[in-house]
């Protein structure tokens, strides 16, 4: 689904992105891990096609991605961003119904009439009470869970997230992860997941991808990846990594030091 | 979206037709609401021959020559610059971006004072000139203050807002010093600038209303892309907006419609300003809502600013700049103020 090869990035002069290389299926869900300033949210802003690359190249479906219109890589590429929705007046709803703007012609008509789509994504996502509130009336926690529905309201064939669950509590990262997590069981999305949580990453990701300083460390399993020395390398603390009870997926623990 | 848009348009015309009829009756000479309405039906083409002349010749002389051209211009001056100030906003996610604010109407200012004050209101392109060449000069002080303004990339709402103050004082002192190059022209000058709509005639009226037809016509269709602005650009930007282009188009189109409002009525502030943000309030953030009822109430309100200005300290006039700033600058400061009380806004 996605190919990059040969990729590098610099801004003024210092690199930030050298030498990534790798691929990622459809259907998979894809991790993208590094400690600050490893280049993942370039990476992330290279795939999404707002920022352009140096060197080297990104395929999406096969097409480069610099031969997509912007409409087109809408209708292919949803975002969701750490911050994703400023307070502005706009109702749920309405917000949901922009997601649609990619199949949109300049008169705002498409085809097929969207709402049976935006009606199916705010029932999953639990908005039905929320959805004539105005997006300044929300807490954090549900205004995430309206950029998702928006992003998903695009029908991508790929869901980049980038740092999605930053700001949010344990109860809603799970919560957010698992709502990912069936929509791509259920349509089949490529998802590509910048992580800043290793715990998380393990739990959700088929591989992870480690960047250091702006080169690639690895690709691999969690459990190929999540290893203590690879860890102490790349993030200069030693963790304990220990077999999750229940899923039977690495987990780190920290360890405080002297 | 379509039925709210048929409701607040309904109200918004039949404000406007009531609010036509009630200023033209008002004024040195009172006219009956009645009188006013059978003359302005009595010019609709097929109506003569059903509406018996029952007015004296006086009357409708007033109306039609002196009252009824003075208010259609103010209505189209309202519109613009309303209309040009809600581009502003929703482009540079911005409240407090105006016409007037952002130093544009100066830069237009300028342009247009530089031809009064040689006389060649009409050389090159006829009566196209004055807006054309305020149009060139607008965009050009736009752009100053947009460079002014970008810090890294970046414009933050205090750092706009300072440039185009520094950008408009600078201006406003080319202004004055043209003014006072002049002596026969003096008064022209000064009274243009600070904004009137008396004795216009028709002629100005036909110059702007292409103008206004044109950016209605090119914002509306960029109505959708604003509302993803509202999100951010980077949010727009995933959504398939061609970011640049967007804020090009409709930056230009503003400035455009601001320098034909001037170059016509002088520098009326706080149009673009007062009336979006009410309108805001009122109807909520949808530009497919907000462009249109925008330009309808910017023509209501420049409108009454006008009709008070020739009421107020009647036979004398009030130049209309000073009845809008007057109305807008507290305006201006009670935004600001609740901005900083929300915090980042």
């Amino acid at each position: 689904m996605i190919q990059v090869s040969g990729l590098h990035k610099s801004y003024n002069q210092t690199p930030v992105l050298q030498d990534i290389q790798f691929s990622v299926s459809k259907g998979e869900f894809f991790g993208i891990i590094g400690p600050n300033g490893s280049g993942k949210s370039t990476l992330c802003k290279l795939i999404s096609g707002v920022v352009g690359m140096d060197q080297g190249e990104i395929r999406l479906d096969g097409k480069l991605l610099t031969r997509y219109s912007r409409k087109e890589l809408a209708r292919m590429l949803a975002v969701l961003e750490q911050e994703a929705l400023p307070p502005v007046g706009f109702l749920v709803r309405e917000v949901l119904e922009m997601g649609r703007f990619p199949y949109q012609n300049w008169l705002g008509e498409e085809a097929l009439d969207p709402t049976p789509l935006i009606d199916e994504i705010i029932h999953m996502l639990n908005l039905s009470e929320l959805e004539q509130r105005s997006l300044d009336h929300l807490s954090g926690g549900e205004k995430q869970r309206v950029a998702l529905g928006k992003a998903l309201v695009q029908k991508p064939m790929v869901l980049l997230l980038d740092e999605p669950t930053t700001y949010l509590d344990i109860g809603y990262q799970i919560q957010l992860m698992d709502i990912v997590r069936s929509w791509q069981k259920t349509t089949q999305v490529t998802v590509v997941a910048v992580l800043h949580d290793l715990n998380l990453a393990s739990l959700y990701c088929d591989r992870i991808l480690m960047l250091h300083k702006g080169r690639q460390v690895s690709v691999g399993s969690p459990e190929e990846i999540l290893r203590s020395s690879l860890i102490e390398d790349v993030y200069g603390t030693r963790p304990i990594v220990l077999e999750h009870p229940v899923h039977h997926l690495p987990q780190i623990m920290l360890q405080a030091g002297g | 979206m379509k039925r709210r848009l048929a409701a607040w348009g309904g109200v918004g015309i039949a404000t406007l037709l009531l609010s036509i009829v009630v200023s033209i009756s008002m004024g040195a000479a009172s006219l009956p609401l009645s009188q006013v309405w059978l003359i302005l039906l009595h010019q609709l083409p097929g109506m003569a021959e059903h509406i018996p002349v029952t007015w004296p010749e006086s009357a409708e002389q007033i109306v039609m020559k002196v009252r009824f051209p003075r208010v259609v211009l103010a209505i189209l001056v309202g519109a613009s610059l309303s209309l040009a100030g809600a581009g502003f906003q929703g482009v540079l996610r911005n409240p407090l971006a105006d016409p007037y604010t952002m130093g544009v109407a100066s830069g237009a200012a300028v342009g247009a004072s530089f031809l009064l004050l040689f006389g060649l209101q009409i050389a090159f392109l006829g009566q196209w000139s004055t807006p054309v060449v305020a149009f060139l000069t607008g965009l050009f002080s736009l752009w100053i203050v947009m460079r002014l303004a970008n810090t890294q990339g970046k414009i933050q709402t205090e750092t706009l807002l300072l440039s185009g103050v520094v950008v408009q004082a600078f201006l406003g002192s080319l202004v004055s010093f043209m003014v006072s190059l002049s002596d026969k022209m003096v008064n022209e000058i000064i009274f243009w600038l600070l904004g009137s709509l008396s004795f216009r005639g028709w002629a100005f009226s036909y110059v702007l209303l292409p103008y206004l037809i044109i950016g209605l016509v090119v914002l509306i269709s960029y109505a959708r892309s604003l509302n993803l602005f509202a999100l951010g650009e980077r949010q727009a930007a995933h959504l398939g907006v061609h970011v640049d282009r967007t804020k090009l188009i409709v930056l230009v189109t503003a400035t455009m419609l601001t320098a034909a409002a001037v170059s016509i009525s002088g520098i009326i502030g706080f149009v673009g300003l007062v009336v979006p943000h009410l309108v805001r309030l009122m109807m909520g953030p949808d530009y497919r809502l907000l462009l249109p009822m925008a330009t309808i109430f910017g023509g209501i309100y420049v409108l009454w600013a006008d009709t008070l200005a020739r009421m107020l300290l009647s036979p004398t006039e009030i130049p209309l700049g000073v009845v809008t700033a007057f109305l807008g600058a507290p305006f201006f400061a009670y935004l600001l103020r609740k901005r900083k009380q929300q915090g980042r806004g």
